[in-house]
This record gives C-alpha cells, sequence and structure tokens, in this order.
C-alpha cells in the first residue's frame, strides 16, 4: 500500500485488498474448521470399518454398510443390549433436570436482575462463587451427602445436583441487566400488572431466547457429565450412556490389555461414541434457531 | 429531616417490601438448591479438611501432609502450565473467531461454520478424550502423516511429558471452544447496529471496530468465559486420566491435583487429605474469581 503507484486510485486499490482481506479470513475460518470437524469425521468412518480397515485403510476412507451393521449388532450383543439401556437412562436424567432447572432459574436470574431483596447481593456473589468452584471438588462431599440421605442408588442422587446449574441462573441474570430495559418493567407496574404478572407477561416472553441458551446448556452439560452418575449409580443398568461408554473402553483390549473375553473391538466403541452423542447434535440443530436469532430478536428495538 | 423527605422515604420503602418479597418468592427454589447442594457439600468438605478419620480436629495437619506428598508441586506445575496455554488460546482464539463470523455478510455460511465448530462440544467428557487418543495414535490417526513431519512415530513419543500442556490444550479447546463461540457470537448480535454503524461512518476499519468499539462491549462475557474456563481447566482430570489408562500408567498418572484428590480418596482411603487438596483448589479458585469480578466491573450492571 505504501508504494502504491500513482496511476491507481483509491478505488481501484479497494478491492484487491478486500480480496486478500476476504482470502485471509476464509482461510483462517476453513483452518479451524478443519480443526473442529476432522476427528468427528474420522469417528464417522470408523464406524463403518473392521478393525483391520481402521489400521490399515485409508484414514478418511468409508468401510461398508456391512461393517457398520456388523458392528452396531456386537454393539446390542454388549450385556443384551446395554448400550439400549444407558441411552433410555440418559435421557430421563438430562430431561427431568433440564425441566427443573429451567423452572427455578429462570426465575431466580429474572429476580437477581430487575428486583430488591433482602439478600439479594449474597445471592449473587455466592452463585458466582459456587458457578467457579470445580464441580469435581464437590463430588465426594456431595456423595456423603446423598449417602446419608439415603439416595445413593436412585435417579435423584443425581438429578437432583444436575438440577442446581447457577450457570443458568447466571446467563439469565446478565440476560435480563443487559437486554431488557427496566423502564419497561416499571411500566407495567405502573399500569397496575402485578410482580407476578410483570414476570409472566413481559419479562418471560422476552426470555425466550436465554431460555433456550439455558436450556441447551443445562441439557448438554447434564447428558455429558461423567463422574457423578460414576459415583452416584454404581449398578449397570442404571448407567447414563456417558459411563456405559467408559466401560466399554476398558474392554477394549488395545487400551486395556486385560480385557479377556468379553472384548470390543475399536470400531464398535468408535459406534458407541457417536450413539451416545447423537441426542446433544439433535438438540443442537433444534436449538440453533434460538441461538441464530441472536439474544434479544428485535425485541426492544422499536 | 423535613416531613416531606421522610414521606418520600416511606414510599419508596413500601414498594421495595413489595418488590422485596416477590424477589425472594422468585428465588426459593434456586436458593433451597443452592443451600442444599452448594453451601452443604462446601461445609462437609471444609470439616472433612480439618478432621481426621474419627472426626476430631486436627487444625491444618491435612495440609501439611497432602503439600509433602512428593508428586504434590508437580502436578501444580502441570495444571498451572496447562491453565496459561488453555486460556491464552481461549480468549484469542474464540473472540477472533466470534467477530470473523460475526463479519461474515452470508448469514448461512456463518450459520454452518457456528454448527461444524460446535459439533466437537457435543464430545464433551470422556468421548473427546477418546477420539484424540486415536487422533494422537499415528497407526490409526487421519493427521498420522503430519505427525511424522513434526517428528513423531509412534504414540509413546506424542504423549511425551513435555507435550502433554499443549495436547490437554488441544482437546480442552476443541470441545470448549464452539460453546464459547456461540455465546460470543451471541453478545456480538446484542451490540446496537447504530454503535457499529456510528463507528463505521467515523471511518473505522474492521480492526479499529473489533478493538475499540466490539471487544470492549463483549468484556463481560470474555471475563465470565476466563472465570469459568479457568475453573475447567483447574479441575483438570478426566483427560489425564483415560491418557494414563491408554498409555498403561507411562502417561497422565497423577498428573493434575484433582487426579491427586481421587487418589487420596479411593485409593489411600484418605478422605481427609483429598478434602484438604479440594479446599486449596477452591481457594485458588476464589481468588481468581474476585481478581476478575473487581477488575472487570462484574457487578456493576445495577
Amino acid at each position: 500500500m505504501t508504494r502504491a503507484p500513482h496511476r491507481a486510485s483509491r478505488q481501484s486499490h479497494q478491492p484487491v485488498r478486500n480480496a486478500s482481506y476476504r482470502l485471509l479470513t476464509g482461510s483462517v475460518l476453513a483452518v479451524f474448521a478443519v480443526f473442529f470437524v476432522l476427528p468427528v469425521l474420522w469417528l464417522v468412518l470408523a464406524a463403518t470399518k473392521t478393525d483391520q480397515q481402521l489400521v490399515h485403510d485409508n484414514p478418511l476412507s468409508f468401510g461398508s454398510w456391512d461393517a457398520l451393521l456388523a458392528n452396531w449388532d456386537a454393539l446390542k450383543g454388549f450385556q443384551d443390549g446395554a448400550i439400549l439401556q444407558w441411552l433410555g437412562n440418559s435421557a430421563l436424567y438430562a430431561v427431568i433436570s433440564l425441566v427443573i432447572t429451567l423452572c427455578v432459574s429462570v426465575p431466580a436470574g429474572y429476580a437477581l436482575a430487575m428486583t430488591e431483596f433482602r439478600g439479594r447481593r449474597l445471592l449473587l456473589v455466592s452463585t458466582l462463587v459456587v458457578m467457579l468452584m470445580p464441580s469435581a471438588t464437590l463430588v465426594v462431599p456431595l456423595f456423603l451427602e446423598v449417602n446419608a440421605a439415603h439416595l445413593i442408588g436412585t435417579m435423584w442422587s443425581i438429578i437432583l445436583p444436575y438440577a442446581f446449574y447457577p450457570f443458568g441462573v447466571y446467563l439469565t441474570y446478565i440476560y435480563f441487566t443487559t437486554a431488557v430495559p427496566k423502564d419497561l418493567l416499571a411500566a407495567a407496574r405502573m399500569d397496575g400488572c402485578s410482580e407476578l404478572g410483570v414476570f409472566r407477561h413481559i419479562a418471560l416472553p422476552l426470555a425466550t431466547p436465554v431460555i433456550a441458551l439455558v436450556g441447551f446448556f443445562s441439557f448438554v452439560a447434564n447428558w455429558t457429565n461423567y463422574f457423578l452418575p460414576y459415583v452416584m449409580l454404581p449398578q449397570d443398568d442404571q448407567m447414563p450412556v456417558q459411563v456405559g461408554v467408559g466401560n466399554l473402553l476398558s474392554s477394549v483390549p488395545q487400551f486395556n490389555p486385560t480385557a479377556g473375553s468379553l472384548a470390543v473391538e475399536r470400531p464398535q466403541l468408535a459406534l458407541a461414541t457417536l450413539v451416545a452423542i447423537t441426542p446433544v447434535l439433535v438438540v443442537f440443530l433444534f436449538a440453533q434457531r434460538f441461538l441464530v436469532s441472536g439474544m434479544l430478536a428485535g425485541a426492544t428495538k422499536e | 429531616m423535613t416531613l416531606d423527605s421522610s414521606t418520600v422515604g416511606s414510599r419508596r420503602r413500601r414498594s421495595g417490601a413489595r418488590g422485596s418479597r416477590a424477589g425472594l418468592a422468585f428465588v426459593a427454589g434456586y436458593a433451597l438448591l443452592l443451600v442444599a447442594f452448594g453451601v452443604l457439600p462446601t461445609g462437609y468438605a471444609i470439616y472433612f479438611a480439618f478432621t481426621d478419620a474419627g472426626g476430631s480436629f486436627t487444625g491444618l495437619a491435612n495440609f501439611v501432609s497432602t503439600a509433602q506428598d512428593f508428586r504434590f508441586v508437580d502436578a501444580i506445575g502441570h495444571v498451572a502450565l496447562y491453565l496459561l496455554f488453555w486460556l491464552v488460546s481461549l480468549v484469542v482464539f474464540v473472540v477472533g473467531l466470534a467477530l470473523l463470523l460475526h463479519r461474515l455478510s452470508s448469514g448461512s455460511i456463518s450459520r454452518t461454520l457456528r454448527f461444524l465448530y460446535y459439533i466437537p462440544g457435543a464430545l464433551a467428557g470422556a468421548a473427546s478424550v477418546l477420539v484424540w487418543l486415536f487422533m494422537l495414535d499415528p497407526t490409526v490417526s487421519p493427521v498420522g502423516s503430519l505427525l511424522g513431519m513434526l517428528g513423531f512415530d509412534t504414540f509413546g513419543e506424542v504423549i511425551a511429558p513435555g507435550n502433554l500442556p499443549v495436547l490437554f490444550t488441544a482437546i480442552a479447546f476443541w470441545t470448549g471452544a464452539g460453546g464459547w463461540i456461540v455465546v460470543m457470537y451471541g453478545a456480538l448480535n446484542n451490540i446496537p447496529h447504530d454503535v457499529l454503524e456510528a463507528a463505521r461512518i467515523d471511518g473505522a476499519g474492521a480492526w479499529q471496530t473489533a478493538w475499540h468499539v466490539q471487544i470492549p462491549m463483549l468484556r463481560k462475557w470474555i471475563v465470565y468465559m476466563v472465570i469459568l474456563a479457568f475453573a475447567g481447566g483447574a479441575q483438570l482430570f478426566v483427560e489425564p486420566q483415560l491418557l494414563s489408562l491408554a498409555s498403561v500408567g507411562v502417561a497422565g498418572r497423577d498428573y493434575s491435583l484433582n487426579q491427586l484428590t481421587y487418589d487420596f480418596a479411593f485409593q489411600m482411603n484418605n478422605v481427609n487429605g483429598a478434602a484438604a487438596v479440594s479446599m486449596e483448589l477452591l481457594v485458588v479458585s476464589v481468588t481468581a474469581a474476585g481478581f476478575f469480578v473487581a477488575r472487570s466491573g462484574f457487578f456493576d450492571a445495577d
């Protein structure tokens, strides 16, 4: 640019700069797309191969439908269809927790952002603090507490701790403080709307994007949690699919040389991993409409 | 005090009381969960940290004995180095990619890319580690030739101790960054269009707009991301644990503080020592959070 020939006007220069900028942007975005997608693509293809093909064929080649079917049959055969049971468990735990999370954390985030009450600051600060505490730190103490309440081995031992989701409260709080004007609520109160009415008729409709966001993150967190159910639900038939897949992992001879006669092959493990993550992907596709439409969706633009 | 101001004061108090009761009702459910699954287990952890197996007070004995464990200082160094890599890469790339995506004129490309970047989020936890064990094994990896070019020909060479902070950063970034890009993109959408338009009219280019307008307006979200990533990173556990399983104990054994915690609790039957290390992790997190909160004006929203 500094050695721009004098004949070239600014106008003729602009497209060149623009093009190289776009090329740079495009390649950065593309490189990251490869980084994020390649391992997933590999995983999908690995499920269609035999263990032989996995090692000797091109890593990004498709195996065969027969191999995929064979892998699925072998996987279903593992402990008489345990994989299906695990999926059902995961769905049950994740959905019930999600419902409780939304019912308690959206009103709480709203109240923290838009109302005054005694202890508000204390609640806000403790929410932040608990949210920051590594959840694994509390696994052992939670185990002792739940054990004292005789809930070990019941689904409530993980559903209730999952339902406590300070991240959701904070997301809602930050959404209301940054994106919903207090004047709007004050005007409704002036018109004689009750506090519950203000929440239900004004705040809740505006909060749709953040409800979707909280619900989405909560579902993903519940579905992918590994350690808490591992400690709380020791029995095979109660495991969520994450813990189940971990079980499969220790039955693969390449990872655990002592796996023995119940051995699981690597492509079957890849398939199990795929099956285990599918619900989260489906939910993401469904929630994307809300996520993309932005956080406020023009509610206060006019 | 004049009569006038006292009437105003009492009216304010009355409306405050109405809001106060409603606010308390809105947060009641959440507060209950907070006490049951946040405060109570923390109390348990503190109690265990300062007592022995018999329940009698021992002062700092648990802290002293765990700190003298030969693995303790090494583990602190490992986690600190990992956190440095993880936080820097997260802030730079998440903010950068969100800004680039936000500038894309094509909504459908931007949407597709966000979806692609997010996909690994569905493999959080055990699944991501499993996939990366395959990625890092030159015999089956799709980037085996890349690993070869970098001078790594066997799985053992790839997972040499010096490489682990980078590898764990890659795994954590691969799973976690997409979700944060979605959040950051949502926050960018929340910036009023007129603000960006005004910056453009004032002659600000992409860089200046990003640096002087968009990033300052994202600050709250960036701080939030850093705090949560710090909390998550400090509890590094699944990655080294599964890696040590897959490498038959060669790499990743007793690598992080949390692994020590679980070793104390479940291998050495020393729940009190585990609670002491947990408390130390907790204090570090809370101190860091306090620093961020003070520096970022986190609670200035009122």
